[in-house]
């Protein structure tokens, strides 16, 4: 009998092939739009982390108070035994220390007179003895000209400032800031290479040089403003930096202004809620698609069970009972939701794997934008991605027919019959 | 034939006592339909009763009562009042399962629109009763080539009903009627949609069925041409019987004792050797 009926569904395109398109358009959309947030969220908290505030960072406890200023005179001191100590305790973390400073760079001529200025936003990392830190960054695919620094005092500067400042590869530029004591401190650097980061706030003005340059700039021996923590696996996990962070400052003096604490991202930079709002994306997307698509096809189910009360009275005159008619009626939409959701998560994964591998520029919408995040979003494929579609797609399918198909027991057995006739 | 014979392994409740013969015993039937706070009564205390091998008609103008009663016979409506007593089962008395159960393996019903279902072909549309009834697929076969044969459509098998005229319909719908031998077989307004030559053809198909297989069937109808062909005629006006003869044999196709097998097709296609 099932056969039967789904060879009639099957020939009845109004009936099969339209529904299994709009259960496969939304399901496609619930998986676009999953994978495309976790890509947009997850790459927006790792932009964030590798940047800036690593997985879990660990400064001072006045470093971390007034951590917006950068204020160097209230770094760590002592960094090589804090990391090592850091590396045996929490082996799960990858500890690398930053300075992040502000300053100006200036652009002599040929007489050493000022030729060119710019305020800078600089960032001192390990670039000389591994490219762990230029691979983290993804300084790579960012590297516009020259290259990357291979010999102490060589630089990276942001290609917007190169081009403003009218510098060349090679040229002597003096970065002027103030050191770790308080005192003006002035450093030649020379030009290896710029960088373009795709994202507005540092494409306007950073530079970076390797940590040693940045410590005898600024002078901060065996000193950093922070040590940055990654995790080994290359992505946040929030439960796991809570854990790591309480387990660290638990053994440290609360008291004491320079003694370390560690903060896990989700308390940097506003972070929390991006990151809450990235773990219940699935549960919001899901939610709000189950409702959406639960009454899209509980419209067309009632369009396409008004049109079949016809052929419901025929069926109730040679014999079938109402539960019998109303239990088919499932089974069709069982069917129709796991054909269209199969079709549509496949496509689903192909645009999400498109959009992960190519990216949607957005660069130009944010060009006065101060919010750390790349201007090339991208979606990201998780395993959530092959079953998120199943849900709506079966679960709303089903429940608009089982909305649309109460009618027929609200209808008298008479009244369905005359729509025969009619 | 057995009508008091219990209905698919006891789903249907017990039978109740009818007249020998009887197929349908109508007693004081009354019907109401609400309109708003009040109601209005279409059936007013009707008694009628058909036996087998009736060939039947419910006569009358437009809402006179003959589609409603031609309803609760075949157990898509129930009696406001009084009982109406099919093959020995109490309409007022069946819960729905039972009263489609009843529908399933005793009554047929051949519609003014055909209806059939357009996504199936011809022999698809036969073989629906039987899917029902759980017939293995060697013996559907069988009966539905059979059924095929006696409406004379065995070279259309394939055909979907968009490809058949309005006759051809009319007959696949009397074979998906008939393939499950039905004891009673309800035709609300068979012939409204068919010319006259058709209507003929539909007409002298469902004689020759009723005289064949002895099914009881009951018309509800005001085509003058089915009403040459009934051999009883009940007149309802304004939800009562006015008017119940019996008549006897007469009809414009002459002798009827034709066999049904082999020859028919081309007797029926002929437009009844008229």
């Amino acid at each position: 009998m099932l056969k039967f009926l789904f060879k009639g569904l099957i020939r009845d395109r109004s009936r099969s092939l339209l529904p299994v398109i709009v259960v496969m358009m939304g399901v496609m959309i619930t998986v676009l739009l999953q994978s495309y947030m976790t890509g947009a969220l997850g790459d927006s908290i790792e932009t964030t982390a590798n940047f800036t505030t690593g997985h879990v960072k660990v400064m001072t406890r006045a470093y971390s108070k007034n951590m917006s200023q950068l204020p160097i005179d209230l770094a760590i001191m002592n960094v090589d035994t804090l990391k090592k100590s850091l590396q045996t305790r929490f082996p799960a973390i990858d500890g690398t220390e930053r300075i992040q400073f502000g300053g100006m760079l200036d652009a002599p001529d040929q007489n050493g007179e000022t030729r060119a200025q710019g305020n800078v936003a600089g960032i001192g990392i390990d670039m000389l003895n591994s490219t762990r830190e230029i691979d983290r960054m993804n300084l790579s695919s960012n590297l516009v000209s020259g290259k990357f620094p291979v010999t102490k005092g060589e630089i990276m500067v942001s290609d917007e400032l190169f081009r403003k400042m009218k510098l060349k590869i090679g040229d002597e530029v003096t970065l002027i800031s103030g050191s770790m004591y308080g005192e003006m401190s002035m450093y030649n650097f020379r030009i290896s290479g710029t960088l373009k980061f795709g994202i507005p706030y540092l494409d306007r003005g950073t530079i970076i040089a390797d940590i040693a340059d940045v410590q005898a700039a600024l002078n901060m021996e065996n000193a950093a403003g922070e040590i940055l923590g990654f995790f080994k696996n290359q992505y946040y996990n929030n439960q796991t930096a809570t854990t790591i962070a309480k387990a660290f400052n638990a053994g440290e003096d609360t008291n004491d202004e320079f003694a370390p604490v560690m903060l896990p991202l989700c308390d940097m930079n506003g972070m929390g809620y991006i990151v809450a709002y990235s773990e219940n994306i699935q549960g919001i997307i899901l939610l709000i698609f189950i409702i959406a698509m639960s009454i899209v096809l509980w419209n067309a189910g009632l369009i396409g069970g008004l049109r079949r009360y016809g052929e419901f009275g025929l069926r109730l005159a040679i014999g079938e009972s109402k539960n019998e008619i109303y239990r088919t009626m499932i089974a069709e939409a069982f069917l129709i939701g796991v054909i269209g959701t199969i079709f549509g998560v496949i496509l689903g994964l192909f645009l999400s794997w498109l959009l992960q591998k190519y990216g949607f520029n957005v660069g130009e919408m944010m060009k006065d934008s101060t919010i750390l995040m790349p201007t090339v979003l991208r979606a990201r494929i998780t395993a959530a991605s092959y079953y998120i579609g199943f849900i709506p797609g079966i679960l709303s399918t089903v429940i608009g027919a089982m909305l649309a198909g109460i009618g027929i027991y609200k209808r008298q057995t008479a009244n369905l019959f005359k729509e025969l006739e009619s | 034939m057995n009508t008091n014979k219990k209905l698919n392994n006891g789903v249907l409740p017990s039978t109740i006592e009818v007249g020998e013969d009887s197929i349908v015993e109508i007693k004081n039937l009354v019907k109401n339909f609400p309109i708003g706070n009040d109601f209005f009564t279409a059936l007013k205390g009707i008694n009628l009763t058909f036996t087998e091998g009736e060939f039947a008609g419910l006569v009358g103008p437009s809402g006179s009562g003959k589609t409603t009663l031609l309803n609760i016979i075949g157990s898509l409506d129930v009696p406001s009042d009084g009982d109406v007593i099919v093959l020995s089962h109490s309409i007022s008395n069946l819960t729905q399962k039972q009263a489609a159960q009843l529908r399933k393996e005793k009554l047929g019903f051949i519609f003014q629109n055909y209806n059939l279902l357009p996504v199936y072909t011809v022999y698809e549309n036969v073989e629906f009763p039987l899917l029902l009834l759980d017939i293995g697929a060697d013996e559907r076969k069988k009966r539905i080539l059979e059924t095929l044969e006696w409406v004379g459509l065995s070279d259309k098998i394939r055909s979907r009903p968009s490809q058949l005229s309005g006759g051809e319909c009319q007959r696949v719908a009397i074979a998906r009627a008939m393939v499950k031998r039905p004891s009673l077989v309800l035709a609300d307004e068979p012939t409204a949609n068919l010319d006259s030559e058709n209507s003929h053809n539909v007409l002298q198909t469902m004689v020759k069925l009723n005289r064949e297989l002895k099914t009881s069937f009951i018309f509800a109808t005001h085509d003058e041409k089915v009403i040459g062909y009934l051999r009883r005629i009940i007149r309802l006006e304004d939800g009562k019987v006015v008017d119940d003869t019996t008549k006897p044999p007469k009809s414009p196709m002459g002798d009827l004792n034709i066999p049904l097998t082999n020859t028919y097709a081309s007797d029926t296609n002929l437009g009844g050797a008229l």
